[in-house]
């Protein structure tokens, strides 16, 4: 079997591997492709479960004789533990279980740096697990939480990344906080580049910490059954986790079973295996009995991963007529306590043709939860900085924003020796979603909106991203004597509908109408391997190893039926339930009577045929990324504060689109979580105790019904025939990228002011007006000079 | 003796009965959440049943009433999830912020999370898994597959019910209408767009049919 080494994109990170180039490769489907069911709109498949509330998630699994388990957590961000007293907890009847660092498994944990530990006897963020206890119902382990003495040597601690760098700080790990080095990138030279430049720029943003607030919590069931543990589990990436799984129980893979066929959000947060899980399967070792941890919402906002904060400081230079000369970026991003990736520079590195650029992004330890990777991770802040620098120097220059932006257009990946895109659907994106926008038309619409105290403005923002995904990943078809098909496929279907693009994929390849194929996935024990999904990387990824199972088992079928239909095989076609005689299709036989005579026909009799498919290398030579432009309308309350985001047209290029239904859902519900980012989203940490005080969904704000604007999606479809063979990319991440962008830049147009703080609250937009802010919100009885709490940016 | 014991919502100090939290959110709150209403504020629970030794009561859900036997402390979300196993109506914050846990009582949305399983008692109550009847879909679920108003689909049983409560009322609602009705109804996913036209689509073909 040929081998090849193939490069592969991981949120922003490449990696190489040798891996195996498939033989029977299908022809990428082109262009002009003629379709029965690709790129057709299709409701998901599971649709019907998930209305009718019969689609079981993980929270919804309950067994016979189930404990549910709860996690007494520190309530401190920086503590010791002293001693821990769980006697009279044990003694609470119903009580089954009560796990400590005293009498767990002394288990490393891979996940929290070289000396992480499965319980830790020095606690680094409030919510750190102390404690779990396994009980008969949730409300007696909740009780039994309560009896539990704990005594802490409470330690100093630092929240803010930019105090943890001063040399006093509090440490959180080892002597130093900042993770590893200072990671730099550059070429060019941005110093001479800068002085080069007619104009130049230099502004800092800060972001704030986004939880990611999936609706279901965190949650695991784990089950033993002899030797073979069974995991449900609220999960990205079921095969990851198993395997994680077995490495530190010490247990062979197959004898793990991780299972989740629906899971309620993850957004990056629900990418590995999680300690919950080990406890639960400890627990239900030690109890004989199934085990259920779920978090609450205030664990699951305070434990289970964040979009990290930045300070991005931005320098950038142009000459008069446009021509970028510079761009620099310095970021200090927070990863909390333990590593986690912080970087933000992807897309001032990328996205525009310029010669000097220089990248300095420090990842700096505090004490509060590990970030973890959410939607897009770095780059929603990444390009809420770079998109506004931009347009502050196509201001300089008397120049239209979006003809600034074509003018430093680049159709090679800079950061790569230059190698060509794929494919760059940026300009149409550019040209069509102008187009429906009417940005050409704005500046009559403002004046006309605009009233005394409200403000209308329009801005734009581009977008990149990977998305090209890469092996591994294995798939399986299976034709049925009577004509029908099951797909078993790796990866787990998240919510983005990936069970039904893969549907509509192996129907398409294998001439069949979707109704009669099964598609399997998110279980371990019945589907081959396939990744985690994140990164946009589960359709590129799986499509196709799809279409290549499919396309084998087609193989083999069309085999059947050129001796049935006593013609050559070449000449055979399926297509929508039929096959069909290429050279005269009045000439056709319904599939099902073709594999009827499975049995029959062949020497060696067959009762079902069995296709094989995995994910080949990536293309050699080319950079696989996906691209958009979002165009905003706000209308900003300049006596209030409140912007109030009225329309977004959003344009996404991300190869073939399979499913336009579908397909519109990634790019309205990114727009609004962009929307969240932009506006509302933050977390608030006490400062006196590293507590998270809006822990909860009422001061945790989300963006809800009666803040949604229009969203119009325009889908750029251009079929990435380098890509893979089915000419596809990924759209998950892409669309929150450049909402807070476009958001920020329609405010500056709107007040003529930069509101370089997310989230763009009504008390921000106030200050920057040169309004007095409202008065500080205290807790009571504190005195006036202290601040009971700060957005930490920290 | 009964139990005096509480119902902790918060851990590590913290302590806050459920009882004692209902009671101090239903002044402040209940008037300012259009939909679906906060359960009823006013608990007359007597002490007698306010322990955890569990009490007899009977539940009518969609349709069918049964007898349970239930600790007083337990909300009518779980005693639906945990006892009778209709887990389609799901647990997201628990204390009344995200519609997730919306079901109808007497035809009016309400927080299942919010309503304590003894005081849901002689109520008609419906549940995500009574609106398909026989295996058909209602409108309102057809018209949510349709427009593919669901990604992960947690939030949408609770969705479909606060629309269902408007619907039932509102033959003809607009576009403000729909906001209003899932106006306490958080999703994450942000499906809302597709959600407002699968909700004046179903009205449509409600009034049709």
């Amino acid at each position: 079997m040929a081998k090849k080494k193939t490069i592969y994109e991981v949120d922003g990170v490449f990696h190489e591997a040798v891996v195996e180039v498939p033989a029977n490769e299908p022809q990428a489907w082109g262009p002009d492709a003629s379709m029965a069911v690709l790129g057709k709109p299709m409701p998901r498949v599971d649709g019907p479960d998930k209305v009718s509330g019969r689609a079981k998630y993980t929270y919804d699994i309950n067994l016979p004789r189930m404990l549910w388990a709860k996690v007494l957590r520190s309530p401190h961000a920086h503590a010791r533990i002293v001693s821990i007293d769980t006697s009279r907890a044990e003694a609470l009847p119903g009580v089954k279980a009560v796990l400590t660092h005293k009498n767990a498994p002394d288990m490393a944990w891979p996940f929290h740096g070289q000396d992480g530990k499965l319980f830790n006897t020095t606690l680094r963020y409030s919510g750190e697990e102390v404690a779990v206890v396994a009980a008969v119902d949730e409300q007696i382990a909740a009780d039994a939480l309560e009896l539990i003495a704990v005594e802490y040597e409470e330690m100093p601690f630092v929240l803010n990344p930019e105090k943890a760098l001063e040399s006093d700080a509090p440490k959180v790990r080892g002597e130093s906080n900042l993770q590893g080095r200072t990671s730099v990138y550059s070429r060019g030279d941005v110093e001479k580049g800068l002085a080069e430049a007619d104009f130049v720029v230099e502004q800092t943003f800060h972001s704030q910490v986004q939880v990611h607030a999936c609706l279901e919590a965190h949650v695991s069931v784990a089950q033993w059954s002899g030797d073979k543990l069974i995991v449900w589990d609220s999960t990205q990436a079921v095969h990851p986790v198993r395997e994680q799984l077995a490495q530190v129980l010490s247990i062979p893979i197959g004898k793990v079973r991780v299972i989740c066929q629906y899971s309620g959000g993850g957004f990056g947060s629900k990418l590995w295996l999680n300690k919950h899980t080990v406890i639960a399967a400890l627990l239900a070792r030690q109890t004989g009995r199934p085990v259920k941890i779920a978090f609450d919402r205030e664990e699951e906002a305070m434990t289970m991963g964040n979009r990290p904060s930045n300070v991005m400081t931005v320098k950038a230079g142009c000459k008069r007529d446009g021509t970028l000369t510079a761009l620099y970026l310095k970021s200090v991003g927070g990863v909390g306590a333990y590593p986690a990736g912080a970087g933000c520079g992807t897309p001032l590195r990328e996205i525009y043709a310029c010669p000097n650029v220089k990248t300095e992004e420090s990842n700096v330890f505090i004490h509060a939860d590990q970030a973890r990777p959410h939607r897009a991770p770095g780059h929603v802040q990444g390009t809420f900085a770079l998109e506004q620098v931009i347009d502050m120097l196509a201001e300089k220059c008397g120049m239209d924003p979006l003809e600034f932006r074509r003018k430093n257009y680049s159709s090679v990946d800079q950061t790569r020796n230059n190698i060509p895109y794929s494919a760059k659907g940026l300009d149409r994106c550019y040209s069509e979603g102008a187009a429906k926008f009417g940005w050409g038309e704005r500046a009559g619409r403002r004046q006309q909106a605009s009233q005394r105290a409200k403000k209308r403005g329009y801005g734009m923002a581009t977008q990149i991203w990977g998305g090209g995904g890469g092996p591994p990943g294995y798939a399986i078809v299976k034709i049925n004597f009577d004509g029908t098909a099951n797909v078993l496929c790796g990866a787990q279907d998240i919510g983005t509908a990936t069970r039904t693009s893969f549907l509509q994929v192996a129907a398409e390849e294998l001439g069949m109408k979707p109704e009669q194929v099964t598609l399997a996935m998110g279980d371990t024990e019945t589907c081959p391997y396939g990744p985690g999904s994140g990164g946009s990387r589960t359709v590129p990824s799986m499509a196709p190893a799809v279409r290549m199972a499919a396309a084998d088992a087609k193989r083999q079928m069309l085999d059947l039926a050129s001796r049935v239909m006593k013609l050559p095989a070449e000449r055979l076609e399926a297509r929508e339930g039929f096959i069909f005689d290429k050279e005269n299709p009045s000439t056709r036989s319904p599939i099902r009577d073709i594999t009827g005579k499975m049995r029959t026909e062949w020497e060696s009799p067959q009762s079902q045929i069995i296709g094989q498919g995995f994910r080949g290398p990536n293309p050699d030579g080319v950079a696989l990324n996906t691209w958009g432009a979002q165009f905003a309308e706000v209308e900003v309350d300049t006596e209030t504060g409140e912007i109030r985001v009225l329309r977004i047209v959003a344009a996404h290029e991300s190869g073939r689109i399979i499913n336009p239904l579908t397909a519109t859902s990634q790019i309205e519900g990114g727009v609004i979580q962009g929307i969240g980012f932009a506006l509302f989203e933050q977390r608030v940490l006490n400062n006196a105790t590293g507590r998270m005080v809006n822990a909860n969904l009422r001061d945790y704000k989300l963006p809800s019904a009666r803040d949604i604007p229009e969203i119009e999606s325009v889908l750029v479809d251009i079929p990435d025939t380098k890509a893979n063979s089915v000419a596809v990319k990924g759209l998950g991440e892409p669309p929150i990228i450049p909402t807070a962008a476009a958001i920020a830049n329609a405010v500056y147009d709107a007040i003529g002011v930069r509101l370089t703080e997310a989230p763009m609250t009504p008390d921000r937009v106030l200050r920057a007006l040169g309004k007095a802010p409202p008065a500080r919100v205290r807790a009571r009885g504190a005195p006036a000079t202290t601040r009971p709490w700060e957005v930490v940016h920290a | 003796m009964p139990s005096r014991r509480k119902r902790s919502s918060k851990r590590n100090g913290f302590t806050l009965s459920r009882r004692r939290f209902l009671q101090g959110v239903s002044a402040g709150t209940a008037a300012a959440l259009a939909a679906p209403r906060l359960a009823t504020a006013q608990l007359q629970i007597d002490e007698e049943v306010a322990g955890r030794e569990r009490v007899p009561i009977k539940l009518k859900v969609n349709g069918t009433t049964y007898r349970l036997s239930v600790e007083p402390r337990w909300t009518l979300l779980d005693v639906l999830r945990n006892q009778l196993d209709l887990t389609g109506t799901k647990r997201v914050c628990d204390r009344g912020e995200c519609g997730a846990c919306t079901v109808l009582r007497n035809g009016q949305p309400i927080y299942s999370c919010m309503t304590l399983a003894i005081e849901a008692q002689g109520y008609d109550l419906e549940t995500i898994e009574g609106l398909s009847q026989a295996g058909r879909l209602h409108p309102l679920q057809e018209a949510f597959v349709k427009h593919d108003a669901l990604q992960c689909g947690f939030c949408t049983p609770g969705m479909v019910m606060s629309l269902k409560g408007m619907l039932d009322k509102k033959a003809n609602p607009t576009l403000d209408d729909v906001k209003a009705a899932i106006s306490g109804n958080i999703c994450k996913c942000g499906t809302y767009t597709k959600i407002f036209r699968a909700a004046l689509d179903a009205a449509a073909s409600l009034r049709g049919a």
